[in-house]
């Protein structure tokens, strides 16, 4: 039978079908459903871990029991969840262990476009990279298995475009996870599982005998083929981007690499050997061109295709054709030039009745420098708020602005960082002040979710991947217990309320919480009566445009509210200094 | 079997995803190859968003090329206006009569391109161009949410598939407490597409 799934669905669906029990993860873009299919299946435990490294843990510790796990993220999330692949790589497994990664070139959805196939060189873990979603599902089964052969973590990479297509899967509906072969219990080995340095060097040469004897494995998998087609070009590709280049030579002959870490070193020299020329297409980094060079074989490869952003069939032919691979003719122009037109771009913006638009309108009035965070009210950075002045990764808000307060910074200046996050990696940071004496306050912009990502549980929401009711972790409570004296809780739409809280915490000197508490407006749903704007009274000042809610439109001389997209929150009652904006009491 | 792309633009929110499943699932019902490639994370946040649908023998790669769409399916005015360079002169572009300005046209800074505009310029590639009130439509069949499933409808006229097998894949992807309105829907939808 055959059914469309996503590449995420696909390799969730593979490793339930490859006896997996056990998957943690935390949601990232674009690798959020993987664990969120993963955990729809019969008879598995899944779950969000607050953050990736203990997701990693989670899995490693399952292994180590004896039962295959999934850990999947996000390729920002293996920086987090990096120390533990180290060791991991260096201890083994026991059971199979799959890590799922998900790179996202052209940052669609990322702070940056790092490219994770550097990792699998860097911790010597083999990888996989599937080029469509029954690829996907095949290869969760291959991952397990090798993870079990060589006793290894196998990591299966991921980009935007595997991730979020969707294409043909072969589903058998009466398929089910085989019942566990040879139990394999867990065995007390100190020497295997407890790296003190005696121990690691012992480990670390069965490391690199590892690695070679994976070097070999790849030599002869199916994973990797060449494809013959016209010898006098062969295309080096895997992936996504092979995909994209079959599209645009379809003549070629093609050394398609499903295993992308070790490489074939053999099969790359039979390949060189049959065709005329070689091009390696690959998005990010050189990462196949320089290991081909090392080998003495020469190939183009950064020289023809770009070392930044996103691929797709488009880029490759015009690439192809500026460097003389293809004729210019294989694009057909427009019969008539287009007419000039501007078209303003539409970026994206905190939501009506988003209560991050509250907090970032009184911290813009109050003039302070605002360290954000990864999350929705990243958002508060672009116009016209333009409240939010640092962005950088996971956690960074709170340890940045304690260092810019020890920096000596003159500006008031304050941590924003959402629930979610905060949970992933706000903690250490937030101890880190009290303990050293800052001044920092930190405002934790709690929507009760993980917005961005799609609403996913956290450990302050109640419940747990699988819906199951659980212990809500209270930040009031969380935050009083590290010590801190100073903490309020406070909706930032109730903008004087806020205001009040936010100059009583700046002027304390001290360091300090405000938990800025309003439910998400996606997920609340609440809707009040859209407040009015009386035409004659409205001053066309544009206080109430600079908040940059959607319903707020410019007319000719006043300012209008487009009520369906209006969900009546009053923040822009709140701003009108001409009281121009009115709303029924409910 | 003769290949079919398709462009599906809007703004986050509106529908693309689902959409874009729907036409998925007709295709694979229809015995093509396909595949699909979506956008999800922060551009959902209201941004632009574009989905592509690829219809065909054997289908590689899940993103369409420049100059190749055969059908631009627009959610919204400006966000079909954005995907010109995807069209050729055998295209045709399925447009919802419905704007949603981006901040800098509600800030005053920048104007909303006028339908005619907006229609020469999708001209400009040589194809053709058919206007549709879907979001209006939608709101007659019971939400403006469905204004995708109604440009469906309209599509379906111009591509195949028969009745049975749209209305089928749809329902199967709805939550069932909408399945008839979203019927009702694409119907509408097909019977202003002829």
């Amino acid at each position: 039978m055959k059914e469309l799934m996503t590449a995420n669905e696909a390799l969730a669906y593979g490793a339930y079908l490859g006896g997996v029990k056990v998957g943690a993860a935390y949601p990232g873009t674009p690798s959020t459903q993987i664990m969120e299919k993963f955990a729809s299946f019969p008879g598995v435990h899944a779950e969000w871990a607050p953050n990736e490294k203990v997701a990693m843990d989670v899995g490693i510790g399952a292994a180590f029991a004896g039962t295959r796990a999934l850990v999947s993220t996000k390729h920002v999330g293996l920086n987090v969840a990096a120390d533990s692949l180290f060791y991991a790589v260096y201890t083994g497994m026991n059971a199979g262990l799959l890590i799922a990664c998900a790179d996202d070139p052209g940052m669609h959805s990322s702070q940056n476009e790092q490219d994770s196939r550097n990792y699998a060189k860097f911790a010597k873990a083999p990888m996989l990279e599937p080029s469509d979603s029954e690829e996907a599902r095949q290869f969760a089964a291959t991952a397990l298995e090798m993870s079990e052969t060589f006793d290894t973590p196998v990591i299966v990479r991921f980009v935007t475009r595997t991730s979020h297509s969707s294409s043909v899967v072969d589903v058998d509906p009466t398929a089910v996870p085989p019942p566990p072969k040879e139990p394999k219990p867990y065995k007390r080995e100190i020497a295997k599982y407890v790296m003190v340095p005696g121990n690691a060097r012992r480990r670390h040469p069965v490391v690199e005998e590892r690695i070679r004897k994976l070097r070999e494995y790849a030599e002869t998998t199916p994973l990797n083929r060449i494809e013959p087609g016209d010898d006098r070009l062969g295309i080096v590709a895997a992936g996504a981007v092979y995909q994209y280049a079959r599209e645009v030579f379809p003549e070629a002959t093609y050394l398609r690499l499903g295993m992308v870490y070790p490489l074939p070193e053999k099969l790359i020299r039979d390949f060189a050997g049959r065709v005329k020329k070689i091009l390696v297409i690959e998005e990010l980094d050189p990462f196949f061109e320089e290991h081909i060079r090392l080998l003495g074989i020469e190939v183009a490869g950064k020289a023809v295709f770009p070392l930044i952003g996103e691929f797709s069939p488009s880029l490759i032919r015009q690439a192809a054709v500026k460097a003389g691979l293809l004729p210019a003719a294989a694009s057909s122009p427009s019969p008539s030039p287009a007419p000039a037109l501007d078209i303003p771009i539409r970026p994206p913006i905190l939501c009506a009745g988003c209560g991050h638009r509250g907090m970032f309108t009184v911290l813009k009035e109050a003039g302070v420098v605002v360290m954000g965070d990864i999350g929705c009210y990243t958002l508060g950075a672009a116009s016209p708020l333009e409240a939010l002045h640092f962005c950088g990764c996971m956690g960074a808000s709170i340890g940045v602005a304690h260092g810019m307060d020890k920096g000596g910074i003159p500006d008031r200046h304050v941590a924003v960082i959402g629930d979610s996050t905060f949970f992933h990696a706000g903690l250490h940071p937030l101890i880190n002040v009290l303990y050293n004496q800052g001044k920092t306050t930190t405002i934790i912009a709690d929507n009760g979710t993980t917005g961005m990502t799609g609403h996913q549980h956290h450990p302050g929401t109640g419940h747990t991947l699988q819906r199951q009711p659980t212990i809500k972790v209270d930040l009031e409570t969380l935050v009083r217990g590290m010590g801190f004296g100073k903490v309020d809780v406070c909706d930032p739409n109730e903008m004087d309320a806020f205001r009040k809280i936010l100059e009583d915490h700046l002027k304390s000197g001290e360091a300090s919480v405000i938990i800025a508490r309003r439910p998400c407006a996606l997920q609340s749903r609440e809707r009040k009566t859209p407040p009015r704007i009386d035409p004659d009274i409205c001053l066309n000042c544009g206080a109430c445009l600079d908040i940059g809610c959607p319903p707020l439109v410019q007319e000719e001389n006043y300012v209008s509210i487009n009520e369906a997209l209006c969900t009546g929150c009053g923040l822009c009652v709140q701003v009108c200094p001409a009281e121009a904006i009115r709303q029924e009491a409910v | 079997m003769k290949k079919i792309d398709y462009l599906l633009a809007g703004v986050g929110g509106q529908g693309t995803i689902l959409a874009s499943r729907i036409l998925a699932g007709v295709g694979l019902e229809m015995g093509y190859d396909v595949k699909t490639a979506e956008v999800h994370g922060m551009a959902q946040r209201g941004g632009s968003v574009e989905s592509h649908v690829r219809w065909g023998e054997k289908v590689y790669s899940p993103l369409v090329e420049h100059g190749r769409a055969d059908y631009l399916i627009g959610f919204e005015m400006l966000e079909a206006a954005r995907w010109l360079a995807y069209l050729n002169k055998n295209s045709v572009t399925l447009i919802n009569r419905f704007s949603v300005p981006p901040p800098l046209v509600t800030l005053g800074k920048a104007k909303y391109p006028s339908e005619k505009d907006i229609e020469n310029l999708l001209l400009s590639a040589g194809g053709k161009v058919k206007w549709l009130n879907a979001t209006e439509m939608a709101e007659e069949a019971g939400n403006q949410a469905m204004a995708g499933v109604v440009l469906l409808g309209a599509l379906s006229n111009l591509v195949g598939g028969g009745r049975e097998i749209w209305l089928g894949v749809i329902k199967g992807l709805v939550p069932a407490r909408f399945a008839e309105m979203n019927q009702k829907a694409f119907l509408a939808g097909a019977g202003a597409g002829r």
